[in-house]
């Protein structure tokens, strides 16, 4: 199971007075764990190969969910590993989906997670990187020496969350104008709407709105 | 072509196009320039910025070419002059609404979008298996629709662009046709929000199946012109053999998928390899092209559209004889099956009469239901998901993670223009700056998608 | 009546302003400016089945300083607006602008960060025109709504004095719906 934010209440107010009586019910984080061996389908051989090459330390969970392999890996590996996923002969993880990043403001010392999705047209296979950064250092290698498809993700990445990719040729702002301040998709960034007048009412932008989640 | 506050100025340094002496334009101060080639010292390249508005029909797209004569040294894309924030703005909205805002993101493939967004929620909430048969004929039905009307557009623009508007024409008309099946099922022509997680919105109306038919005995004859027109005509081929070339290995390195990628003979096709909806039940076949240009890119579209014909003629023959010719086309499971029940009105898509009806005069825990559904929506459990699908321009995915609650906690697409249009460079780089159109009309970006 | 008996057949007399408007509105150049959905339902509105060469509008130009008519086509991000601005100040006058689709009218369902909320942030606007996307037949209808306003423009000194005039029309205007709603 990936990472959850905790929360309080059941309909998500916080900034309001909560009146529904169930302010002080905290939704429980499942704990963080690996899933046991076997993984079933072909999970098991990608994780042996890794093994055998010895990626045993680089890997730090591994999560089977829905039919989807996910490697958590220490950053300072990444870059190797994906070296050895597209060259290794059994792996052969020739093709990079995409980076995409996601913030877990509650996750302390990995708040920042980049995701990589892999794909091997030439066993059919899917597998998912993932790899978490404190917010204070949000630093990971950058994959384009590797698989130069990365660039323009990472550069997506760095723009909406603030991912440093060391050794990107250009990492620059893609999305957003040059001179734009902040991460935009990430969490403690506001959706930034307007209130809208409608019939004499006014109605505030989403992310101001109450919520059930 | 407009100039504006250029960040890429900067930039510019980094290659020989700023040695010599630079000259900045933007328009009519041309007495400067003379001046400056009268003295000889001056290098000969020159860096046109193109866009991000531009006669082309591609889009918001910014290219800065750098130019020796008409030779294309350096190409440069500008990309973000679309950025909508979709991904963002799907975290305030419930899993269900999701769809309403994916949607728009590659305007051409609505239908694609929803789809990849709803198998990955439903992937999350463990459902895949619970989806009624009918629904996924009908979302197969309406992806392959979708297909043959994106790729007409593709062809249509690509037309256009190299100034043949017939092309232009014959290709829009068809795509009028298409919609008109959209609007006969969905109630809109474009941006539907057609596909949910469950499903499909409502069951097909009592006249789209006679049109469908009608549509079959059309189309095959107009792509048929559509062939005789292109296939053969020497300006065409004159403008698209040989253009824009990019191997296997190209594709690879830089993620290309689609039709991009089948044009160097590669058959992957998502529907094949991985198939999802239902496609490995229907009959068709994955075409590819050896010459890895323009021309091979334009001959694979065109199969494509053919074969989604023969898919459509199968979804026809399901939706009217043998299992899927009546039944739910939405899940059974009522905490999850939003909208209830829809209905075309002459405004578009809503609640049923016979919904409303139900809820307000008959049973209260209906109604209880019925409001906890559409204000606080379903939740979906805690995790992530990535599902991709073939669309018109390559791998199509959605990464969807959950925290369990009733609304995404992140929702991102991988759009395969986004990813194609890196090759911008790869192939245009060396040739003539008038195949750099052809190039970028052959990966076919809808810069909706790019942006998101 | 009075003069025009009086003319050998083949006359037409009518005023400057009506011959300028019937000029200017009779061959629109749209400097298309298409951004998303909407510019493809734009294109479509060229396409042999609505047609709007029938207006003598055909010739989309893709440079600004031939055209005469701005269909903002979509949503406008912040990374576009100078560009837009830049397209608009290029154009030579008179101008006009449609806003096409609720986005680009105001903001529509992207309220957030990355996109303007109505395009009459940047530049002034003659026609909104709602749908997302609209259909065709509604660009079209909006075309011929600003024909209209075209036609029956003034000039010179009547110009201003219709301005004033229409300001204070738009003043006196009764709301459509009752604005108090929740708050009165």
């Amino acid at each position: 199971m990936s990472d959850i934010v905790q929360r309080r209440g059941m309909f998500g107010a916080s900034t309001t007075g909560d009146t529904s009586g169930y302010g002080r019910l905290v939704v429980p984080q499942p704990a963080r764990e690996s899933t046991p061996r076997p993984y079933g389908e072909y999970f098991d051989e990608i994780a042996d190969e890794l093994d055998r090459s010895g990626f045993s330390d680089a890997v730090e969970r591994v999560v089977v969910h829905r039919g989807e392999i996910t490697f958590h890996v220490k950053r300072e590996r990444l870059l190797e590993l994906a070296r050895t996923l597209r060259d290794e002969p059994a792996l052969r993880f020739e093709l990079l989906s995409g980076v995409s990043g996601v913030h877990y403001p509650a996750e302390t010392g990995s708040e920042l997670h980049a995701v990589y999705h892999l794909l091997s047209i030439t066993h059919n296979r899917r597998i998912r990187l993932e790899v978490g950064v404190p917010d204070a250092d949000p630093h990971v290698d950058s994959l384009v020496p590797v698989y130069p498809t990365a660039d323009w993700h990472e550069r997506e990445t760095w723009d909406f969350f603030g991912i440093v990719f060391d050794g990107h040729p250009a990492l620059t702002r893609i999305e957003m104008p040059d001179d734009w301040v902040g991460h935009p998709q990430r969490k403690d960034y506001p959706l930034g709407g307007i209130p809208v007048e409608y019939r004499g009412a006014e109605i505030p932008p989403p992310d101001e709105r109450r919520s059930y989640s | 072509m407009t100039t504006t506050y250029d960040a890429y100025k900067a930039g510019a340094t980094d290659d020989g196009a700023a040695e010599g002496r630079v000259f900045n334009l933007a328009g009519s101060d041309w007495d400067e320039v003379v001046e400056g080639a009268k003295d000889g010292d001056t290098d000969e390249r020159l860096v046109v910025n193109m866009g991000p508005q531009h006669p082309s029909t591609h889009g918001v797209l910014r290219l800065i070419l750098t130019l020796d004569g008409e030779t294309v040294e350096k190409v440069q894309v500008g990309i973000g002059y679309l950025h909508t924030g979709i991904e963002k703005n799907m975290e305030f909205r419930t899993w269900t609404q999701g769809t309403t805002f994916c949607t728009r993101m590659d305007y051409l493939a609505p239908i694609f979008n929803e789809t990849a967004y709803c198998l990955a929620v439903e992937k999350l909430l463990g459902v895949t298996d619970r989806i009624p048969e009918r629904a996924n004929v009908i979302r197969v039905l309406m992806m392959e629709l979708n297909r043959i009307s994106s790729h007409l557009v593709a062809i249509a623009t690509f037309g256009l662009e190299l100034g043949a508007t017939t092309v232009m024409l014959n290709g829009f008309i068809e795509r009028e046709y298409t919609l008109d099946l959209f609007e006969e099922i969905t109630g809109l022509r474009m941006n539907m929000a057609y596909v949910r997680p469950g499903g499909v919105a409502q069951d097909l109306g009592p006249a789209a199946i006679a049109k469908l038919r009608d549509y079959l005995k059309r189309m095959p004859e107009r792509f048929k012109q559509m062939r005789k027109l292109l296939d053969a005509n020497p300006i065409y081929l004159a403008r698209t053999k040989d253009i824009a070339y990019l191997d296997l290995t190209g594709c690879m390195a830089l993620g290309i998928t689609g039709p991009v990628l089948r044009s160097t003979g590669l058959p992957w096709d998502l529907r094949k390899s991985q198939p999802y909806c239902g496609y490995e039940t229907y009959d068709f076949q994955v075409h590819t092209q050896e010459s890895c240009d323009v021309y091979g890119r334009y001959l694979v579209r065109m199969a494509e559209m053919e074969e989604s014909l023969k898919i459509v003629e199968q979804c026809v023959e399901r939706l009217t004889k043998g299992s899927a010719k009546d039944g739910p086309v939405m899940i059974e499971d009522k905490k999850i099956g939003w909208p209830a029940q829809l209905a075309i009105g002459t405004d578009g898509m809503g609640n049923s009469p016979a919904h409303i009806g139900h809820i307000m005069g008959e049973s209260m825990e209906a109604l209880i239901h019925h409001f906890k559904l559409v204000t606080e929506g379903f939740r979906v459990p805690a995790g992530q998901a990535y599902a991709a699908i073939e669309s018109p321009r390559g791998e199509l995915a959605a990464h969807v993670v959950s925290d369990g609650g009733t609304r995404p906690f992140r929702v991102h697409f991988r759009d395969p223009s986004f990813t194609n249009l890196q090759a911008t460079a790869a192939m245009c780089e060396g040739s003539f700056v008038a195949d750099v159109i052809a190039a970028v009309a052959s990966i076919d970006p809808v810069m909706g998608g790019v942006d998101r | 009546m009075g003069l025009e008996e009086k003319l050998p057949s083949g006359f037409l007399l009518t005023t400057v302003e009506q011959v300028a408007g019937w000029a200017r509105k009779s061959s629109l150049w749209p400097a298309t400016f298409g951004l998303a959905c909407c510019a493809i339902e734009m294109m479509s509105a060229g396409d042999p089945r609505h047609d709007f060469s029938r207006w003598g509008m055909e010739r989309a130009s893709g440079s600004p300083r031939q055209a005469d008519l701005m269909i903002v086509a979509g949503r406008v991000s912040q990374k576009m607006a100078p560009v837009l601005r830049q397209v608009y100040d290029q154009m030579s006058e008179p101008k006009w602008v449609i806003a096409m689709g609720v986005c680009a009218s105001s903001g529509g369902m992207f309220n957030n960060y990355a996109i303007v909320q109505g395009v009459d942030h940047i530049v002034p606007v003659d026609i909104y025109l709602p749908g997302c996307p609209p259909r065709p037949e509604m660009l079209l209808d909006a075309i011929l709504k600003l024909h209209d306003k075209i036609q029956n423009t003034k000039l010179g000194a009547q110009r201003e004095k219709q301005v004033q005039e229409l300001e204070r029309a738009k003043l006196r205007q009764l709301p459509l719906l009752g604005q108090a709603g929740a708050r009165s």
